[in-house]
């Protein structure tokens, strides 16, 4: 949306409250990241300690018990990777297409 | 039926809050201090005032938690001076920017240094643009309607803002006045219940505060100032509400023997009473004087100002300020005064002096002072803004 587009003055909310909770979801963070996730699913042991320590909460279980990031959210720390007890996870340069 | 009472001005204050039957009083007694959260202490403690008497590790947290409070939809108190002031000056911001109407008892004093407790006005003109309704009262009867009124006013929907009452530290808040103090009955309903647009609540949770990126900040910002502006209606309204029921009655600028004067001095707060005395002493010499006090300060009380002061036998008006703009226009009072009256084809000469700091008292023949500073300005055709380097001190050692 061009800036003219956007909401006036009069039609942004009352003292920019966000009366709707929960609402980041609608905000991508994802492109932020330059190095990527990659999980490696015959190392990983699903011990969830990814999903634990990612602060952006972008890991999510499949149907397997295997964690896998959200790369609409991740921005590419790399705390996941870090803290993998079975060193799975690679970080990866991003490839933007 | 309202009593007259022998009352420490601060006392009242804090009474005024009781009878607002304030949710929330959170306050930091740094030094410089007045009883006022002293006394609300004291009432809590003793059971006398049903509130939330938070104690914080500073006037930034003070000031915090008062919109913290606000915010969940608490009637919210505080009272602070001088250096509490600029500690709390962070979120003195946040809270018109917020939309919570937190009422503050101001009792003016300077700003250090040197290390000053006395009265002057460095402390409210810090917080000149943070978006706060502001006004002032000139004695102790003043400053306890006009903390009454703070409530209706800042609470009201379409204001939602934040009001300080300013009075002038020492000079009113620990001197003993008699002071009509309304029964509780009387007061009760003058002051209708708070009731947010949203509040934060676990039950129904909304976001205030939010990140506002460079494509909504200033739309937010023009949202906020059209509140201000708007405000004026509804402080007109409680003010005429006010006179009203109880019979005294307020204005946005107020006169003393205005009505054929020549030179006119303006000035904000308890100054005002003493000049009233100088106005006097000078007619009673046949001099055409007389004085104007600005009540309302934000927001700024332009079409009074005008008419009080353009198209009639004012030639002259002297601004008094209580602090130094360094480097500036002596003032603050004065550069809004002279700007208001810009663009007025009939205008008087405006003339800026700058007395009362740091607590120095201002003396009868200070005024006269003022007063012949005007009619020499008068007389010389010449007004100060041609020098807007020299910074006229009244009572100064030179």
């Amino acid at each position: 949306m061009k800036l003219k587009e956007k909401p006036n003055w009069k039609e942004i909310s009352f003292a920019c409250v966000i009366p709707e909770p929960g609402n980041s979801v609608y905000y991508k963070t994802g492109d932020w990241k330059t190095l990527r996730p990659v999980v490696d699913k015959e190392k990983c042991i699903k011990c969830g300690t990814c999903w634990i320590f990612c602060p952006e909460y972008a890991f999510e279980e499949d149907e397997y018990g295997y964690y896998e990031p959200n790369n609409d959210y991740c921005k590419g720390c790399g705390i996941c990777s870090r803290e993998c007890p079975a060193q799975c996870i690679k970080m990866e340069e991003e490839v933007v297409e | 039926m309202a009593r007259r009472e022998g009352i420490e001005v601060s006392i009242a204050i804090a009474e005024a809050a009781r009878q607002a039957n304030v949710d929330v009083v959170s306050a930091y007694p740094i030094t410089p201090q007045t009883h006022i959260v002293e006394h609300l202490a004291q009432l809590v403690a003793d059971g006398d005032l049903d509130a939330d008497y938070i104690t914080v590790e500073s006037e930034h947290t003070a000031m915090s938690a008062c919109v913290g409070a606000s915010a969940a939809g608490a009637r919210v108190f505080t009272s602070t001076s001088s250096q509490g002031l600029a500690l709390m000056n962070e979120i003195v911001y946040l809270a018109p920017s917020l939309r919570t109407p937190v009422v503050m008892a101001l009792a003016n004093r300077a700003l250090s240094g040197p290390i000053s407790i006395w009265n002057d006005h460095s402390d409210v003109m810090n917080e000149r643009d943070t978006g706060w309704i502001s006004m002032f009262a000139n004695n102790g009867q003043e400053a306890y309607d006009l903390t009454l009124m703070a409530f209706p006013i800042g609470e009201d929907q379409r204001v939602m803002l934040p009001v300080m009452i300013n009075f002038d530290g020492f000079i009113l808040t620990h001197v003993i006045e008699p002071i009509y103090i309304f029964d509780n009955e009387e007061i009760a309903d003058f002051i209708p219940p708070f009731e947010p647009f949203y509040r934060v609540h676990p039950d129904y949770p909304v976001t205030m505060g939010p990140v506002g990126v460079p494509d909504v900040y200033t739309e937010a910002k023009k949202q906020q100032d059209v509140a201000i502006r708007e405000s004026r209606a509804v402080i007109e309204r409680v003010f005429e509400e006010f006179a009203q029921r109880y019979g005294r009655r307020y204005k946005a600028v107020e006169t003393y023997k205005a009505d054929d004067a020549e030179i006119v001095l303006l000035a904000q707060g308890s100054v005002i009473e003493a000049a009233e005395v100088a106005v006097d002493h000078l007619r009673d010499q046949g001099k055409k004087v007389g004085a104007v006090e600005l009540r309302l300060w934000r927001p700024f009380p332009f079409d009074d100002l005008k008419e009080t002061l353009c198209g009639n036998t004012i030639r002259q008006v002297v601004v008094l300020d209580r602090c130094i703009s360094f480097g500036g226009q002596p003032g603050p009072v004065l550069s809004e005064v002279r700007s208001a009256l810009y663009h007025e084809p009939q205008r008087p000469m405006v003339v800026g002096v700058v007395a009362g700091l740091g607590g120095r008292d201002v003396s009868l023949e200070n005024y006269v002072e003022m007063f012949q500073i005007g009619e020499d300005c008068l007389r010389t055709g010449k007004e100060a803004g041609e020098e807007p380097e020299l910074v006229k001190i009244v009572g100064l050692r030179e």
